[in-house]
């Protein structure tokens, strides 16, 4: 097979959620061997796979975006993956199959299987037993999270976990609450036991205009990250884009950063430096 | 560099100090240059730091180029023309960029980018062409291509069928070369610089007597017809040579003479042929020998082997073909794919990398990026780790570099395989292919529906009551359009083979590539390089047919002109076996149809998927599909999967490829990647191993 190199593609900074869960078989159950499934942690709802590179963590990845989430951030650029009944029902052997097929991937590129969303700590018991198949397998885990159902992670689960891709959206809890609904305290006390337990962390902050992006916000979230300092290998920050927009207009939602423009490369710039300065990584 | 011109006989032509140095082996009884190589190269497995910038000749030679001509060419689209001398090995004066241009010589014609006449493929084509460039034909010109010499387009439609003539104006069958130079043949230039002229003429005269004892037959005479034209082309060549002041007749002696005899080799097959690719072949290895000897006795530096390197590839931009606005249309511009084939493994677990490997990518560097020659890796996971970086950051840099799985064409085609134009890959001086374009799998199926009329114009292309439409208003059903498609390309695929058998016949006939065939063996291979448009299309219109409902749409003749897809369905490109499979399934019908015709001198039929340049024109030609593909639109290049239906990711839409047989596409299956640097990580770091990792996952032989 020959492989032409083009590099003249579309660029890939807004991380969308993947299209469809083609090539996964849609598991069928009946009603009550459904919900003993999604008990046991051998079902879940999916909203889509993809085999990316360089965006959820190291090499390339099989991320997995699960159906479901407890905040409603007002920037999401994957609403279709707010509510789990959106998703579709995927079973533990299918994504263990997969697992399979791409541990070859994995490791030549030095990837592995990502699990994100929505909000993957929704449905921790399939996580749980996902995450076991993966390192039963030899493969790098991560999962992506907002944090605020840290709670339910449980010590078996953490343990096999390499890396955690921590949002962590806003600096203090009023500004949190109005971006995203909810509680700040949860992401924070995730990440102190993160740091604790020595679990490789990479922050992510999203630049929003007139949300996120004043110098005194950035320097709040700093102040939290440097509490991790030992266990953040890197702070991704990411410039807000407005390509989710459509996604809201499609799910009939009300969309409140319609036509936002994305902050200027100065402003992100200078939220970099601002992480800079705390001596961490910065991309 | 000598000028003597007095003549030898071959036996005087003692190799003496050219192969100094060189380990011993059979090479030096018998023609292997392959032999040679593995004998005498010297594997890199380090990094690129060795490599040197260029010199500040290279860089006068190269803008001097830039600002008179390339920017001109652009500006007028052709450079200029000559009309009055039919293009031939030794028809033109020496020409030169500038007075800097003194370290590999040699241009096609007397001035650069001044194009040539080749009429032997057809006389119209090269008028139009003429025309097109803002010039008059020569009538003397005219009046000897139409009148007394008779071309190779003439006797292709002597020959051709009314079926053929249908197919061909229809366009389910388009790009036929029975109007342009076929190309796909990679000559072995290597052999000139390691033989010299005068031991490949006696070679050649010995294998002709060899066989003066046959009784006459057709394939006798054909044979010792054709080695003579050989040999007249060697002694053109060395005339050449003589132009330029050069002794071809002896081997080369040192790095530049190896690479400067290289390229005279190639030279004078584009100075007579204007094959659609004309491929240069792999020749790190070979010429690497020759530098390494140099840089250890202290005769050349470092800097000097870059020198030349960057010398040749310079002369391997601006070949230069008259084509028409049409042709120009078809391959989506002005390629001639000077295909530059290295890396891979030898068959002795030898990777076949060296410094020359290094400097080869150095050019894209010290020149910038450029189309030609197209270089093409052969990869494979294990290749040496600084080679496999280098590689990567070049193709980050530049986006100018294609790559081959190594593993899949050694184990075919041996390890001094090389690619011909983008994907074919054959033994180089010891195999050609009878290029064979490619037919339209896509438009096969909407006539499979339509009984072989066509959904564009309406007409009945196919012969009348050959085949039957699909009737009713329902949904279109699997099993019945699948057994509809098969009937439909028994005709397309036989109609396609007996176009190719008398093309070839007649390209061998009235457009002999004699200087190529003379750095081959007397004794080839021959393939002939089917090929097939539209394939994602085509599966993931029947994936829509078997998982969703499809309902066609018939205009007031009953024609079906579009369709009304509902419901989901799964689409080639996302690692999914529903889609997957069938692409599979199409690629090895065809394949099956295509190895149950006889072909043209014995040729094993091969299959390729890799129209990289064609879509616009093949999807112009062709309606709506089941897909959603909407008429006139392009189709996606080669096997990869519609525009925007992969939306899993790139190594999942290189798994699905994966999944064709490579043994029902031995001519070589393609997929193009659009990759942004950013895509690939946040640093250059990251964005060099992770497009590693893609190409080690992509090329990786299934362990599981």
């Amino acid at each position: 097979m020959t492989q032409s190199i083009d590099l003249l593609g579309r660029p890939v900074e807004n991380r969308r959620a993947g299209a469809g869960i083609d090539g996964m078989a849609e598991a069928e159950l009946d009603r009550s061997g459904r919900l003993a499934a999604i008990r046991e942690g051998r079902l879940a709802s999916v909203h889509s796979w993809e085999l990316v590179t360089a965006v959820d963590g190291p090499g390339t990845r099989l991320t997995i975006f699960f159906a479901g989430c407890p905040l409603r951030c007002v920037y999401c650029h994957n609403p279709d993956t707010m509510e789990m009944r959106r998703g579709q029902d995927v079973e533990l052997e299918e994504i263990e199959r997969l697992l399979r097929r791409y541990r070859r991937v994995f490791r030549a590129t030095g990837g592995g299987i990502t699990l994100s969303g929505g909000e993957v700590l929704m449905q921790p018991a399939f996580a749980r037993n996902v995450l076991r198949a993966a390192k039963e397998l030899g493969i790098h885990t991560a999962i992506d999270t907002s944090g605020y159902l840290g709670a339910v992670a449980k010590d078996e689960l953490l343990a096999d976990v390499d890396l955690v891709l921590l949002d962590v959206k806003s600096g203090d809890e009023a500004s949190y609450k109005r971006l995203t609904g909810r509680e700040l305290q949860p992401t924070i006390d995730f990440g102190d036991r993160l740091a604790r337990a020595g679990i490789a962390i990479w922050i992510r902050f999203v630049v929003v205009p007139e949300w996120t992006d004043a110098a005194e916000n950035v320097e709040k979230v700093a102040d939290i990250v440097e509490r991790w300092q030992d266990v953040v290998e890197r702070v991704e920050v990411l410039p807000f884009h407005n390509m989710g927009q459509d996604k809201w207009d499609v799910l009939g939602m009300e969309y409140r950063l319609r036509d936002a423009q994305p902050p200027s490369t100065e402003v992100v710039e200078r939220v970099r430096e601002q992480f800079r300065a705390r001596g961490l990584t910065v991309h | 560099m000598s000028t003597a011109t007095t003549d030898r006989p071959a036996a005087a032509t003692a190799p003496g100090d050219a192969w100094a140095g060189f380990a011993p082996g059979p090479w030096q009884e018998t023609i292997d240059v392959r032999d040679f190589i593995l004998r005498n190269y010297t594997p890199y497995s380090g990094d690129a730091s060795f490599l040197a910038g260029p010199t500040e000749k290279t860089l006068r030679l190269w803008d001097h180029l830039e600002r008179t001509y390339l920017s001109e060419e652009r500006r007028r689209r052709v450079y200029d023309v000559d009309t009055e001398t039919p293009a031939d090995i030794d028809a033109f004066p020496a020409g030169y960029i500038s007075e800097d241009d003194d370290v590999i010589v040699g241009l096609q014609t007397d001035v650069p980018l001044k194009r040539a006449m080749m009429p032997s493929g057809g006389w119209r084509m090269v008028e139009t062409a003429i025309r097109e460039a803002g010039k008059e034909p020569d009538p003397r010109i005219k009046e000897i291509f139409t009148k007394h010499r008779k071309t190779h387009n003439d006797g292709v439609f002597d020959i051709y069928t009314p079926r053929i003539r249908a197919a061909r104006s229809s366009h389910i069958i388009t790009g036929l070369p029975d109007a342009y130079g076929r190309g796909r043949i990679i000559g072995d230039y290597r052999r000139l610089a390691l033989y010299g002229a005068d031991f490949l003429i006696a070679e050649k005269k010995a294998a002709k007597d060899a066989v003066a004892g046959h009784g006459f037959s057709e394939h006798w005479a054909r044979y010792r017809e054709e080695h003579a034209e050989q040999i007249k082309a060697l002694q053109k060549l060395v005339r050449l040579g003589e132009i330029y002041e050069l002794d071809l007749r002896r081997p080369a002696a040192t790095a530049q003479e190896a690479v400067q005899w290289t390229y005279m080799a190639y030279l004078a097959s584009v100075k007579s042929q204007d094959g659609a690719a004309m491929s240069i072949g792999r020749l790190s290895g070979f010429l690497d020998v020759y530098i390494q000897r140099d840089l250890a006795a202290g005769t050349l530096t470092e800097s000097e082997a870059q020198e030349i390197i960057d010398a040749l590839v310079i002369k391997l931009r601006i070949v230069r073909f008259l084509r028409t606005v049409d042709y120009d249309q078809i391959f989506s511009g002005d390629p001639y794919w000077a295909t530059w084939s290295d890396a891979g493994f030898a068959e002795d677990g030898r990777p076949l990398v060296t410094r020359t490997s290094f400097r080869l990518l150095q050019t894209l560097r010290n020149l910038g990026p450029a189309p030609e020659p197209n270089i093409t890796i052969f990869w494979d996971p294990s290749l040496p780790e600084g080679y496999k970086e280098f590689c990567s950051a070049i193709s980050i840099e530049t986006s100018s570099i294609q790559y081959e799985s190594d593993a899949q064409i050694r184990e075919r085609w041996g390890d001094d395989a090389a690619i011909a134009c983008c994907v074919s890959p054959m033994r180089v001086g010891k195999q050609m292919q009878f290029f064979g374009a490619r037919v339209n799998a896509g438009k096969a199926l909407l006539y499979a529906i339509n009984g072989g009329r066509d959904e564009v114009t309406g007409k009945q292309v196919t012969e009348p009551g050959l085949h039957t439409p699909i009737t009713g208003e329902g949904p279109l059903d699997f099993d019945e359009v699948w057994q509809r498609y098969e009937e439909m390309l028994d005709w397309v695929v036989g109609t396609y083979v007996e176009a190719l058998n008398i093309i070839h016949y007649s390209h061998d006939r009235y457009a002999y590539e004699s200087i190529e065939m003379a750095l081959h063996d007397s004794e080839i291979v021959r393939t002939m390089g089917c090929g097939i448009a539209g394939l994602s299309i085509v599966a993931d219109s029947l994936s829509a047919i078997r998982y969703a409902t499809v309902a066609p749409v018939r205009d007031e003749t009953g024609l079906v002109v579009d369709y009304v897809t509902e419901g989901e369905f799964p689409r080639y490109g996302n690692d999914d076996d529903r889609a997957d499979d069938i692409a599979a399934t199409i690629v090895h019908t065809v394949m099956q149809k295509i190895k149950a015709i006889p072909m043209y001198r014995d040729a094993i039929p091969t299959q390729s998927v890799l129209t990289i340049t064609s879509n616009v024109v093949y999807g112009k030609a062709t309606g709506s599909f089941p897909s959603g593909h909407r008429a006139g639109t392009p189709f996606s290049p080669g096997a990869n999967p519609e525009n925007g239906a992969d939306s899993h990711g790139m190594v999942a839409s290189m798994l699905s490829v994966g999944k064709l047989d490579y043994e029902d596409a031995l001519d070589g299956i393609s997929l193009t990647n659009t990759i942004t640097p950013q895509g690939l990580g946040r640093t250059k770091d990251e964005q060099v191993t992770n497009l590693v990792g893609i190409l080690d996952a992509g090329f990786m032989i299934d362990d599981e």
